[in-house]
Parts: C-alpha cells; sequence; structure tokens
C-alpha cells in the first residue's frame, strides 16, 4: 500500500478497530452470563449477581489503577502487596493510634501515594525496568508488611463503621431492591474517575503519548519524568483505595496477602484489550475484564466445578482473549 | 587482471523513486574499487543488489563471466559475495568464534557443539588474515576497529572473493584505519576484490585502484585513481544543473541575532562550534553522514547536552539542559526521523500539535479544552494545507509530508522561533518537498530563525542565506547563499591534519 492510499483510508475505519475490541470483551462476558444462566438457576440471581459484583471490587480497583501504568508501557508488580501494605498502615493509625476513619482512609491513600511515587521515581530516574523496579518493591512492601504487624493481622472491630465502607450499601438505603454493595460503589467511583482523567486531562493525554512514543514527548519539551512520576504515584493512590477495600471486607489487615494480586488485575487489564506494549487502553475494557473473571470464577462455582480447575479455566481465557485480540489486529493491516 | 564480477544496464525502481537508472559496474580479481556518490546517490542500493538483498528490474549479473541468480543473500554468499555493512550486525554476547560461525556450526553426536573445531578453524582464518585475536573472546568488549575485523573474517569464512565495505572507518581513528587498510592489501595480493564505499576523498586515495561515480541513481563513469585529482572526482559527484534552485537572500543586516552558540563541544562528536543565526535567516548546515549535524541540532535542543560552550537566545545565556529548557526558550527541533522522534503515530493530528503545549489548553484541574484544540488544529490544517480527513485522523495514517507539517504546526503552536529542520524532506516525494520550502521561506519571512540540516546539497543550496559546512565534528567553514557545490564538497571532507592536496 502507498502512501496516497493509506491517507485515504477513513478515520471510521479506525475508531471502528477499537469498538471492536471493547464489542469483543462486551460479548464475552454477556456469553459468559447467558451461558452460566442457562446452565444454573442459582446463578442469575439478585444475590449471586451482588456477590459477583463485591468479587470484583478489589480486582477491578487494582486494574484500573495498573490500567494507567500500562498504558504508558510500563508494568507494577507490587500493587498487590502494596495494596497490603496499605491496609497494614490503616490499621496502624485506626487500631493501634485510635485515629478518626477519615484519618485512617488519607493514611491508606498517602502510602500508596508515596510508594507508587517511589516506584515511579525508580523507574523514570533511575532508568530501572518497570518490571525489575516494581518486582522489588513487591518484596520489600510484602516484607513490610509483615515487619510492621509482627505477621499478625490488625483487625478492626474497635473502629465504628470501618466494615460498611466495602459491605455496606449506600444504594440500598435509597433503593431496598437494589442493594448494591459500597465496595463496587467505590469501584463505579475510581472507574469513572480514571476514565475521566484518561479521556479529558493533561495527565491522560501524555499517559497514552508517553505509550505511544515516549522519545516524541520528551523532544516536545515535556518532562516526562515527572509526568511518569504522577501516574506512578496516582496507580498507587489507588492501590490505597483497594486496600482499605479487603481490610474492611475482612474486618482486619491480613500482612501476608496480596501476592499474586496483581496478576490477577494484570489479566484483567489483558482481557480488556489494552495493550502490554502502550499506548492503547480503556476502563471499560478493563472493567470488563475484571467482571469476566469474577463471572467465571462465581459461575463454576455455581456449577460445582473444582476450585483447580477454575484457574486452569482463567489461565486459558486470558489466552485465548490475547489471541483473539491478535487475530482482530492482523485482519486489521 | 582476471575479472570478478560484472553487472550491466541494473534497473530498480521503488514506489516513487528510480533508484538505478541502467547501471554498469565492474570489479576484478585482487583491486579495492572504489564506488563514491552524495548520499541517494544509489550506492547501497547496487551493493545489495549484488549481495542478494534486492532483485533488479531489469539487467544481468555476471559472476566469473557467467550470468547468475542472486535471488537471497545465501545466494550471494554461496557465489563467494560477502558485504560488511556499516551498522555491523554482530552479536554482542557470543565469542568472536561462535559469531564468525553462527548458524554453520560444527557438530559431534546428539547435536552437541564442537567448540573445539569451532575456535581453531576461527583462529585459521584470523592467521591467514595476519592479525591476532582470540577467537574465545567476547565480541562486546572489543573496539568497534576489531568488531570489523571479525566481520571480515567471517566474510571470508564464506571463501569469499568479493567483499564489498559499506563506510567502513566511519568509526575508526587514524591508527585502526591504517590497520584496516593493511588487510585490505593483503586481501588485495591474495587475489580478493573489494568495492570499497566511502565519502572519504584522502582514503579513496590510499587504497583504491580505480573509481566508479554514481549521480542520481545514474553511473557517471570509471576513472584511475592514481591518475585523477579529487577535484575532478567532487565535479564528477555533484555535477548536476542549478536551475532554478537558488535561493533568494533578503538583506538581513538589520535583523536582530536570534541564536548565538560559542565554543559548543561535546566528547568526540563536537568540537568547538560557534555560529550565529539571525532572525528571518535560513542557516543551512551541509555535511557528509557523521559530520556531526545532528548532534549539533540534539546538542543545542538539549536532547544530548553539550559539555562546554554557550548557547545565546535573543541575547541572552541560556542554560539548556533538557528538551524542555530549550522549548521554553523557544527552540524547537524538528528530528530526521519523524516516526521515532518527533510524532507519536498512534495518536491523532490534533493530540500531535498539541503535544508541546498542552497545560496551556487545560484548566487548574488539568482539565483539556477539547473545543479550543480542535479549532487550532483545524485552523493549522487549513493555514499548512495539511491533507487528512480531519483533525483526528491518527498520524500514521497520512504521508510523510503531511506527517511534517504537523511537527511543523506543533513548534508554531508552542510559539517557537528558532526552528531546527534535521532533514526535513527525507522520506517526502517530489511535490511535497517544494510545498515543505515554500513553507520554510514563509517561516523565514515571517521572522522565524531557521536551522536546515540536509544531506542533499541541492537542497541546502535551494534553501540557505548562508552555508555552515562541518566535517567530523567541526565547523569547518561557513559560505555564502549560492556557493558552488564544490566549494561545500571542499569543505565537507577537509578532514582535521590532513593537509588538502
Amino acid at each position: 500500500m502507498t502512501l496516497e492510499d493509506t491517507t485515504n483510508m477513513s478515520e471510521k475505519q479506525v475508531r471502528r478497530g477499537a469498538a471492536q475490541q471493547k464489542l469483543l470483551a462486551f460479548a464475552s462476558l454477556i456469553v459468559l452470563v447467558i451461558g452460566f444462566s442457562l446452565a444454573s438457576p442459582r446463578f442469575f440471581q439478585i444475590d449471586n449477581i451482588m456477590s459477583i459484583l463485591q468479587a470484583t471490587s478489589v480486582n477491578g480497583v487494582l486494574a484500573v489503577g495498573v490500567t494507567m501504568i500500562i498504558i504508558t508501557g510500563g508494568i507494577d508488580l507490587s500493587i498487590g502487596t502494596l495494596m497490603t501494605f496499605c491496609a497494614v498502615m490503616t490499621g496502624v493509625v485506626l487500631t493501634w493510634m485510635g485515629a478518626p476513619l477519615l484519618v485512617g482512609v488519607a493514611t491508606g491513600m498517602a502510602t500508596g501515594a508515596l510508594c507508587g511515587l517511589i516506584s515511579g521515581t525508580l523507574v523514570a530516574k533511575a532508568k530501572i525496568p518497570p518490571f525489575i523496579a516494581t518486582l522489588g518493591m513487591m518484596l520489600v512492601l510484602k516484607g513490610m508488611s509483615l515487619i510492621v504487624t509482627g505477621t499478625k493481622p490488625i483487625y478492626f472491630n474497635d473502629t465504628e463503621g470501618y466494615t460498611d465502607i466495602s459491605t455496606g450499601s449506600l444504594v440500598g438505603m435509597v433503593i431496598p431492591q437494589f442493594p448494591l454493595p459500597n465496595g463496587v460503589l467505590i469501584l463505579f467511583v475510581v472507574a469513572g474517575i480514571i476514565a475521566w482523567v484518561l479521556g479529558r486531562t493533561v495527565l491522560g493525554r501524555y499517559t497514552f503519548a508517553l505509550g505511544s512514543n515516549e522519545e516524541a514527548v520528551r523532544l516536545s519539551g515535556v518532562n516526562t519524568d515527572r509526568w511518569k512520576m504522577a501516574i506512578y504515584a496516582l496507580a498507587g493512590a489507588i492501590c490505597g483505595i483497594a486496600g482499605i477495600l479487603i481490610s474492611s471486607r475482612l474486618n482486619s489487615a491480613q500482612p501476608a496477602l496480596g501476592l499474586g494480586y496483581e496478576l490477577e488485575a494484570i489479566a484483567a487489564v489483558v482481557i480488556g484489550g489494552t495493550s502490554l506494549s502502550g499506548g492503547r487502553g480503556t476502563i471499560t475494557g478493563t472493567l470488563i475484564g475484571a467482571l469476566i473473571m469474577s463471572v467465571l470464577t462465581n459461575g463454576l462455582r455455581v456449577l460445582s466445578v473444582a476450585p483447580e480447575w477454575q484457574t486452569v479455566v482463567t489461565g486459558i481465557i486470558i489466552i485465548v482473549a490475547v489471541y483473539a485480540d491478535q487475530l482482530r489486529r492482523r485482519s486489521a493491516n | 587482471m582476471t575479472e570478478l564480477v560484472r553487472m550491466e544496464g541494473i534497473d530498480k525502481r521503488f514506489p516513487g523513486v528510480h533508484a538505478l537508472k541502467s547501471v554498469g559496474f565492474d570489479l576484478r580479481a585482487g583491486e579495492v574499487h572504489a564506488l563514491m556518490g552524495e548520499n541517494g546517490a544509489g550506492k547501497s542500493t547496487l551493493m545489495k543488489i549484488l549481495s542478494g538483498v534486492y532483485h533488479p528490474d531489469e539487467g544481468r549479473i555476471l559472476v566469473d563471466r557467467t550470468e547468475v541468480a542472486v535471488p537471497t543473500p545465501r545466494a550471494a554468499q554461496d557465489l563467494g559475495i560477502g558485504i560488511i555493512h556499516q551498522e555491523l550486525a554482530l552479536m554482542r554476547d557470543l565469542t568472536v568464534a561462535q559469531n564468525i560461525w553462527i548458524g554453520r556450526e560444527p557438530r559431534l553426536s546428539f547435536g552437541r557443539l564442537d567448540e573445539a573445531k569451532l575456535n581453531a578453524d576461527a583462529a585459521a582464518i584470523f592467521d591467514a588474515m595476519h592479525i591476532r585475536m582470540d577467537p574465545r573472546a567476547i565480541v562486546g568488549g572489543l573496539t568497534i576497529a576489531r568488531q570489523q575485523m571479525v566481520e571480515i573474517a567471517k566474510a571470508l569464512s564464506y571463501r569469499s572473493r568479493v567483499l564489498i565495505m559499506d563506510e567502513p572507518t566511519a568509526a575508526l581513528n587514524d591508527a585502526e584505519i591504517a590497520e584496516l587498510f593493511a588487510i585490505i592489501r593483503k586481501l588485495k595480493a591474495e587475489g580478493v576484490g573489494v568495492i570499497y564505499i566511502s565519502h572519504k576523498m584522502d582514503e579513496i586515495k590510499r587504497i583504491s585502484d580505480r573509481v566508479t561515480v554514481m549521480r542520481d541513481g545514474a553511473y557517471v563513469g570509471t576513472v584511475e585513481a592514481a591518475d585523477t585529482p579529487i577535484s575532478t572526482i567532487i565535479s564528477m559527484m555533484v555535477g548536476r544543473e542549478l536551475s532554478d534552485e537558488t535561493a533568494i537572500i533578503p538583506d538581513l543586516s538589520g535583523a536582530e541575532t536570534a541564536l548565538e552558540v560559542s565554543h559548543l563541544s561535546r566528547g568526540h562528536e563536537l568540537k568547538d562550534i560557534s555560529f550565529s543565526l539571525k532572525k528571518g535567516e535560513i542557516l543551512g548546515f551541509a555535511g557528509l553522514m557523521g559530520a556531526g549535524r545532528t548532534e549539533l541540532a540534539r546538542a543545542i535542543f538539549g536532547a544530548e547536552p553539550a559539555d562546554h560552550g554557550e548557547i545565546r537566545v535573543h541575547g541572552k545565556a541560556q542554560q539548556i539542559r533538557t528538551p524542555a529548557d530549550a522549548v521554553s526558550a523557544g527552540i524547537g527541533y524538528l528530528s530526521e526521523d519523524r516516526k521515532h522522534y518527533g510524532l507519536a503515530l498512534g495518536m491523532d493530528v490534533r493530540a500531535n500539535i498539541a503535544m508541546a503545549s498542552l497545560p496551556r489548553y487545560a484548566d487548574r484541574f488539568g482539565r483539556i479544552d477539547e473545543p479550543e484544540l480542535g479549532r487550532i488544529a483545524r485552523r493549522y490544517i487549513q493555514t499548512l494545507s495539511i491533507r487528512t480527513p480531519g483533525d483526528r485522523q491518527e498520524l500514521r495514517l497520512l504521508s510523510g509530508g503531511n506527517q511534517q507539517k504537523v511537527v511543523i504546526a506543533k513548534w508554531l503552536l508552542r510559539d517557537c522561533d528558532i526552528l531546527i529542520f534535521d532533514e526535513p524532506t527525507r522520506g517526502i516525494d517530489v511535490g511535497a518537498k517544494a510545498e515543505i520550502y515554500r513553507l520554510l521561506n514563509e517561516l523565514a519571512a515571517s521572522g522565524k530563525a531557521i536551522i536546515v540540516i540536509s544531506s542533499e546539497l541541492p537542497e541546502v543550496l535551494r534553501l540557505s542565506h548562508r552555508i555552515a559546512v562541518m566535517c567530523e565534528g567541526r565547523l569547518t567553514g561557513i559560505l555564502p547563499g549560492g556557493a558552488s557545490q564544490e566549494e561545500i564538497m571542499a569543505l565537507a571532507t577537509k578532514r582535521e591534519g590532513l593537509a588538502a592536496e
């Protein structure tokens, strides 16, 4: 194809490509839901749907955060243990120091932002590849959680209303027929905010631009290091939210928890069609990806499939999702 | 002497370019035949055809007076034709011997490698070349010159009788060049024919027997190196008509100085460079590949900051350590490699135009004023006549000339009044070139100070009000606009410490 031909290729074709990708993931989700509903009458019940959504909230929030980093062409392996460390720090402030709830929540998010900033600095300033820098942070934070707590969980029994953060239902108070858990509400709010940041703000524009061509952005006179650090810090703060959600649901900060959550979140991002090579990705895609994963887990459990088989199926789904996306791209070119 | 290779009537077209126009070339056993010409003359294309990388549209190739087909690089190797590219193609983490025999390793039973034979065979080749080299040394730890020896040994391991060397001395110092030439002379004595591509006049005189000159994809002539003056070779290289290709030079005696560079140096790449640029002026930078022009541009722009020297913008000294510093001083840089350094190809026209100016169009929450950016983008699309279906079109779907205009728009929106164009028309077709030239002239007329780096002399002559010429990291002279191509080439080949002939 010559340059002239490509010039005449319509803008619509490109947009259609992006839409197709999201549609593919969404269609798979619908197929799964319909399939499980037909297979078991217990699946499509409001309680079960709510429990699927509740199960999505922590992984979803983590996935939304790491989506930004993946769009820059980076990766963050420390989000799982960072989530736990944030939960631990929240526990320290609330339970050990007896600080008010809001201070605890702020501490959790600030811890996340600070650790994200450290990862971002290692990546942007020290030029350590993101995989290595965040692998190191993953282990450091895992250890820190155990050290701070003396390997014992911190319980939130004395903090009034802490469990409501995740399991209460503001929506249910207004519409009793629809008891949407607060954790899910928080997921949607966080996703909405990050989708807005990515789509409408300077930070979002540079997130895509960094993943698209970092050197070109730097040579446009943009301080790419600073923006990159900001993105890692924001993703870290979102891990803080995930930490508060999970500790609220468990009514405790479990210091040994966390490892493995990063891979589940990255899997959700990938199923949602975000490219690991950067420059492309959507928050809706990530949400759909996270939902596909929890629908699968839940549906297979409802069908009484052994848990060890559930992970096998999830693994296959990831590979199929990415392969389908490859095929679509190849036919688009 | 016996004839090794003969190429007759070789014709090659690429989309939009007639790269080779019925070119002929021949090589005898035991000679060094230099192939010369400006960038884009067709030397590399011709050699890629001989080494099986490209296929000619027309013409024939004879080896040992027998017509042959060279469909693949492998076929070329089997015919005894080896090529050593300017960019060395070695695996840095493997040993010398492993590199030489890659893909042809001697084996023992059960697929085990015979490392002893591998090393012994490599040592035998180096013995034949009369050089000392440890076959077990890791290639990445060798100097560029030693790596080149490995490449030569690798080519010889295919029993090559024809060795093509593309700018082999580009990264070598004088002592290393001498060593390379000693090896070439030994190969000659053994009957190997060497095709030697270089821009450096003095080397051509030192090493080659015959010189063939190409220009604009056509064969110009072949001369004996010993009794042909350098000036004759230069005029063979540049001798094209210059109709309507000279710049109209405005009177800039009253214009303010926009940029003043003094004693700029960085490592071996830039040596004590000083010049100034006025508002409304187009200063052309000519020189051969590797002269340091791009390095100079990147130093001024802070992409790779200089070690020493001063940069004054509108009379004020500026510390430029990063591109962000340069941009806030009003300097914009348009890279020779737009795809890697200039544009985010996966993003749309609007986002690319706004790339350097985004914070200016955002409120205190960082929210981008998209409608305003859309209006601005559409205005630039109109004024620069960027051909695109709209401002949301992805950049990769635009032609090279239109992509270049998007980069120009990016810097105009950022209010940059000093613009450095590095190879502004590379990869752009002829019609779009004229449009870029017109645009550059208009920008200068509106008071922008412009630097144009170009490897195409007609382009430099057509645009420049003054012409700065570089050679090996030094500024060898500044000529007035309308200087002759011979004057420029003389400065461009004026190497340090070598008396002009």
